[in-house]
């Protein structure tokens, strides 16, 4: 049967979260066309390990390619194995997860097998035997339909639109045999610096917490910390903060930044100019606490409140935290 | 380079359903390309050798980002003319046909357009010329062939080296963008821009229908201060179930 395919994405042999949601878009997919799902596990020694969680999620076959050669990403050895398994398993739909893997991967696998591209996808059909895609252009100000004729139709989910889903089967399990020498590759990575910014990326994070101008002081980040652990969210930032250094641009929401859509979108001491709606418009709910009543970011909050920070956070964090217990 | 739609511009959509009304609209240069063109000019000043070249695929109104271009400080230009708006693969196909052609170290692109936020032409373009590439860099240096970037990742910084030719997308990072100077734009107009027919394959996918987001219900203020705050997290909890 042939099948749809689902990009699995590991670090250090872990399942990334977001590869849950790669799944159950493929199976929401495989479920209408009558495919099955397929997915594929690149990494090196020990991602097979991620398998059962796979599995557990709706994966009808799990193919795992375990090297050396591929413990770092490398979108040429990535490439060639995916676009080779997408052929080979007469995949019609080819889903990435929205990270910096998937979309470096997913275009150049559009290019060599000569399909369709959409990234960012918010729902996915099956329209006479295409599909059809729903997808935020001009940073969330129109909304596109749009009909992959290219095939394979490869495409990208949009985090925290697609809900994961236990499934009762297990999923086959298949080791694939890699052979690849690193010394082949044009580009290599040569070292990845761990962040702070690595414990939860504000462009998966289903809780954001972001800090504009009106937090003062870097040091006083450290509140809006505070209440994105005590939610289990990110700490997101606005463009000014970025360019003041007191945030990194891993945090930047908005344009030039991450574009996200979280359930829950705090902007606390943030104006809300265009270049940080355009980032954050299509969360579900938003919060705004700002001071000035007149700030653009009442105009798209769900909730506000008018007033000082510097009070109204530590009391919201203590309230989630009471809440949380 | 691309021209887009200006980030605060209000977009209608056309009378196809299918695409944006551009009467009305201020188009700029793609702020993505600015970093990857800021980026080449930095790059050619350091080795005190080469060219940059600004290539655009468009209708005659997409070289207005040519222009910009060439007034920040590009050599040349090239506009591969097409009868109307490309996108995606079929962009990376009309590049990927003029660059075949081409002698180059480095072919730079922004990490994404802000009009079609498809963020795939260069890395669909190293793939079709079969060469190495790294998206989203922040800053690189060249060293003897070589280009030593940083990629921002959810894991951290990559460090990652790519043997040139190749491919580069750049994002927001060393490469703040120059203004075009009084002189700048005064020379633009005499630099050469060559104009050609891209060779327009099939993109594999087309808008067929555009809509307006749903409008935001309207949000309420819960209230001043800090006394709001426990009504604030009922309303979470209870209405929009997100604690």
């Amino acid at each position: 049967m042939p099948g749809v395919f689902a990009f699995i994405e590991v670090r250090e042999g872990q399942l990334r979260p977001i590869s849950l949601e790669v799944l159950a878009a493929a199976r929401q997919v495989a479920d209408a066309q009558g495919d099955e799902v397929h997915a594929l596990i690149l990494g090196g020694a020990g991602s097979s390990a991620a398998a059962a969680q796979v599995g557990a999620h709706g994966a009808d076959r799990i193919f795992v390619g375990e090297s050396e050669a591929l413990n770092r990403y490398s979108n040429e050895a990535y490439a060639t194995i995916a676009s080779e398994f997408i052929k080979d398993h007469g995949c019609r739909v080819a889903i990435f997860p929205p990270s910096s893997l998937g979309k470096d991967l997913a275009p150049r696998i559009t290019a060599r097998t000569g399909g369709g591209f959409a990234p960012d996808c918010t729902a996915l059909e099956v329209n006479g035997g295409k599909l059809v895609v729903t997808r935020p252009r001009y940073a969330g100000k129109v909304i596109s339909r749009m009909e992959l004729t290219g095939e394979p139709a490869v495409v990208t989910i949009r985090a925290n639109i697609f809900t994961p889903k236990e499934a009762a089967g297990a999923g086959e399990v298949q080791i694939l045999e890699v052979s690849l020498d690193t010394a082949d590759f044009g580009a290599v990575v040569k070292e990845i610096r761990a962040s702070a910014a690595a414990k939860l990326d504000v462009g998966e994070a289903s809780i954001i917490v972001s800090g504009g101008r009106g937090l003062r002081e870097p040091e006083n980040f450290r509140m809006l910390e505070e209440l994105a652990e005590a939610l289990g969210g990110a700490v997101g930032a606005s463009r000014a903060v970025v360019d003041a250094g007191w945030r990194p641009h891993a945090e930047q929401v908005g344009q030039t930044g991450k574009t996200v859509s979280p359930q829950l979108y705090f902007a606390i001491g943030i104006s809300g100019a265009v270049q940080h709606l355009a980032g954050m418009r299509t969360s579900r709910y938003i919060v705004a606490i700002n001071k000035d009543p007149e700030a653009p970011i009442f105009k798209i909050a769900d909730y506000g409140i008018v007033g000082d920070l510097f009070e109204i956070v530590p009391k919201l964090t203590e309230e989630v935290r009471k809440l949380r217990g | 380079m691309k021209r887009v739609p200006d980030t605060e511009a209000r977009l209608k959509i056309a009378g196809d359903g299918a695409s944006i009304d551009p009467a009305g609209v201020k188009f700029i240069l793609n702020p993505y390309d600015e970093f990857a063109l800021e980026a080449a000019l930095k790059h050619k000043e350091s080795a005190g050798a080469g060219e940059v070249t600004a290539i655009t695929v468009g209708t005659a109104e997409a070289a207005e980002a040519l222009r910009t271009a060439l007034a920040m400080g590009a050599d040349q230009a090239v506009l591969l003319k097409s009868n109307g708006a490309v996108e995606g693969l079929a962009v990376a196909q009309a590049i990927a046909a003029e660059l075949r052609e081409a002698d180059f170290d480095l072919a730079l692109f922004g990490m994404k357009a802000i009009d079609d936020d498809l963020q795939a032409v260069g890395p669909m373009v190293a793939e079709l010329l079969e060469l190495p590439s790294a998206t989203a860099v922040t800053e690189f240096s060249v060293l003897s062939g070589a280009v030593t970037a940083q990629r921002a990742t959810e894991a951290g910084i990559e460090i990652i080296e790519v043997k040139m030719p190749c491919v580069l997308t750049v994002t927001k990072g060393a490469y703040e963008p120059r203004y075009a100077s009084l002189k700048g734009i005064m020379a633009a107009k005499k630099k050469p821009v060559t104009e050609k027919e891209a060779a327009i394959g099939d993109a594999g996918a087309r808008d067929t229908s555009l809509s307006y987001p749903p409008e935001r219900k309207p949000g309420r203020i819960v209230g001043q201060g800090t006394d709001a705050v426990p009504e604030l997290v009922r309303l979470l909890r209870e209405e929009a179930r997100v604690l």
